[in-house]
């Protein structure tokens, strides 16, 4: 096993180029470019087989992979932001038709006004389409994630797409060391994609025909309980995976949690930040820790219940927005709250919306909302507004 | 003057010629798009799928949504004894790219076949379509032209022809038709014909040509629809053939930038020899208001494809 010191989309690459899917299709958009003009370079290396189909659209691309998925390849896809939002009605049809393409998604703001720096509410526009959404911290996270999603898609109790989001030019532009494992090990890892329906003209079928009004529920409750079964998934392929790489994951992190009465939950790029806002502020005395969200779908409601019940405060902070709602993390992370410990015992959730369109995040901003919450612990806020 | 009926059955033209051309009893007698299925009767997408299936060995069928999703039957049942891929609207050019290359790559067996309305071509589909065309992804794309967006109860598309009543052009349509062909023609595609449900002879002996290349075939299937066209249902064939005898749908091939008028419109590149354009109009119930001026404009509009093709010659 090398290290390099690699950004986050050459991560990307690097774990497609291991997990060897026969077909890509993707169409260029920022920030995610990097990870198709690499992909590339190792094809016309010939370090890496697999057709490229160079498509006219994000919609094409899916469609692409819909097609490739559904004839038996192992695909791959990767988009940002508009891209994403264009690509929107087939990446449901992907979920639906229960393939497991894995899609990089370099995360980024929505227009208009035009902004290309990160984000995380075109991942979250996802969160009702079928797909098991996992959010990478760093660029080994990123490789890891990749990997691991191939397993985890193509497991056939599970036979969903998994999407890895990576914030977008905090990480797809940035180098840090990154452990590259061994190909023998992966191709051991993954072996070869084994769907139970494929097109065959030997044994044909019609995939994706009407379905009456008695049936489809069924169909979408069967998504539900794959997607469900997926939680078990995603610890067993982590545990095999912690066996070739040394590295364990797991559906949240939990930092200085066990004695903390004020948790921060956070996502993405920015959790070292929130890490290090705990430390801080332990050194002044306040029992603060910090929970990174790994994987959003399947929602990891129990460990969350366990992990935040015995807190005080709780104080999401999200790079998303859902307009008239409000945060999106936060109701969730609320909702799992209520349900485990119930009203009277459930901690005080605070959610903020902050680092939109590229503003930072840093550890003094963590110590600061955990201020805010302690001060005022009901009721959502914004975070980092210039009053312009 | 020649009857096109006959020489569909190969008895016009030259001998040589006809020597060449397939007859109907000719037609393999396997069903693979079985009967029993939801089409109305006289539907020209089920006829076209019917014979495709016969044509080509071993299709794998790609179709965006359109009638064909919901002619095909309702799960668990199928119409299609063949690899039945059903997909959005827009992505009928990029799932057919995304399932030939995958059996290219897994060297599996099967011949790619994007089966698309004139909406999931024309309009809707026209970018992937474009966009697998300029790549010379290895598939056959039929576009079965219906002229309108049937499925949805008959509103129109680009493809709709001027003067055609649906229920989006309650007077009938003030543009004229989109001529998809002659877009596909600017893709330097290895081959690209038109044929007609009424004329199974010609669409089957185009499919197997289509098959022989690589590359990006694409063929426009003049399809009627006896409820989207107001006509009887009894009529499809009659319509269709009016059609070309009428020279409003030319039968021919585009190969190496030449365009080779197929043996059945042949005969009509002689203006004299068409079929009034009246009798075509008059049969089908989605003319109903066109007027002397309007039919006088679709008559130039005629003569105006033609001469286009005529560059190509």
């Amino acid at each position: 096993m090398q290290t390099k010191v690699i950004t986050g989309s050459r991560s990307v690459a690097t774990a497609v180029m291991l997990a060897k899917p026969e077909v890509i299709a993707a169409y260029p958009v920022t920030p995610q470019t990097e990870i198709v003009e690499d992909i590339a370079t190792f094809i016309e290396e010939k370090r890496l087989g697999s057709r490229f189909i160079k498509v006219d659209s994000e919609h094409s691309a899916m469609g692409a992979c819909i097609g490739a998925s559904s004839a038996g390849a192992r695909t791959f896809t990767a988009t940002s932001s508009q891209g994403l939002l264009y690509m929107d009605e087939v990446v449901h049809w992907a979920a639906h038709a229960r393939l497991p393409i894995v899609m990089a998604v370099a995360t980024r703001a929505l227009a208009a006004p035009w902004s290309i720096l990160n984000e995380h509410t075109d991942f979250m526009t996802q969160l009702t389409s079928g797909w098991i959404q996992i959010m990478a911290e760093n660029n080994q996270d990123a490789l890891d994630s990749m990997l691991q999603a191939y397993k985890i898609g193509e497991d056939p109790r599970v036979t969903l797409p998994v999407m890895v989001g990576l914030d977008g030019f905090i990480l797809t532009h940035t180098s840090m060391p990154v452990e590259i494992p061994e190909q023998a090990d992966i191709d051991s890892f993954l072996g070869e994609r084994k769907p139970e329906f494929e097109i065959d003209v030997e044994r044909p079928f019609t995939f994706g025909n009407v379905i009456d009004e008695r049936y489809y529920i069924d169909m979408r409750h069967k998504m539900f309980e794959s997607m469900q079964a997926a939680k078990e998934v995603i610890g067993s392929v982590s545990n095999e995976y912690k066996r070739l790489a040394g590295r364990e994951y797991s559906m949240l992190e939990c930092y200085n949690c066990d004695d903390a009465e004020h948790i921060i939950v956070s996502i993405g790029a920015s959790s070292g930040d929130a890490r290090e806002a705990s430390d801080r502020l332990r050194k002044e005395g306040v029992k603060a820790g910090a929970v990174r969200i790994r994987v959003i779908r399947p929602f990891p409601s129990e460990e969350i219940a366990k992990a935040l019940g015995g807190a005080e405060t709780v104080t999401v902070v999200e790079r998303s927005l859902s307009v008239g709602g409000g945060n999106i993390l936060a109701h969730e992370i609320r909702s799992a709250l209520y349900s485990a410990h119930g009203p009277e015992e459930a901690p005080f959730v605070k959610g903020f919306i902050t680092g939109l369109g590229g503003k930072d995040i840093t550890p003094n901003d963590y110590i600061n909302m955990v201020g805010i919450t302690r001060e005022r612990p009901t009721g959502d806020e914004w975070f980092g507004l210039t009053g312009g | 003057m020649e009857s096109p009926e006959r020489g569909q059955l190969g008895t016009s033209g030259s001998a040589s010629q006809a020597d060449e051309h397939m007859i109907i009893k000719d037609i393999p007698k396997e069903e693979k798009w079985l009967p029993g299925n939801a089409a109305c009767p006289g539907c020209g997408l089920s006829l076209g799928l019917r014979l495709m299936a016969k044509a080509i060995e071993h299709p794998v069928v790609v179709m965006p949504a359109s009638c064909g999703s919901v002619v095909q039957g309702g799960w668990p049942k199928s119409s299609a004894s063949f690899p039945l891929l059903n997909i959005a609207m827009a992505a009928a050019g990029s799932a057919a790219s995304g399932v030939s290359e995958a059996l290219e790559a897994l060297g599996k067996k099967g011949t790619v076949v994007a089966w698309a309305g004139d909406g999931g071509t024309a309009d809707i589909g026209l970018q992937a379509l474009s966009g697998a065309a300029e790549r010379g992804e290895n598939i056959i794309f039929v576009m079965y032209d219906n002229e309108a967006y049937m499925n949805t109860g008959i509103q129109r598309s680009s493809s709709t022809p001027h003067g055609a009543w649906t229920t989006t052009t309650p007077e009938g349509k003030r543009e004229f038709k989109k001529e998809v062909a002659h877009i596909m023609m600017a893709h330097n595609l290895e081959y690209m014909a038109t044929a007609s449900v009424a004329f199974p002879t010609d669409f089957i002996e185009k499919l197997r040509k289509a098959e022989a290349h690589k590359g990006t075939k694409f063929i426009q299937l003049f399809s009627p629809c006896p409820p989207g066209w107001r006509i009887d249902y009894s009529k499809s064939i009659e319509v269709g053939k009016l059609a070309v005898q009428a020279g409003v749908w030319i039968l021919y091939e585009y190969e190496n930038g030449k365009v080779s008028i197929s043996p059945i419109s042949r005969p009509y590149l002689d203006a004299k020899k068409r079929r009034p354009l009246k009798d075509y109009l008059s049969l089908q119930g989605r003319f109903a208001n066109v007027d002397e001026r309007e039919a006088t404009e679709i008559e130039k509009s005629v003569v105006e494809k033609w001469r286009f093709l005529s560059r190509f010659m």
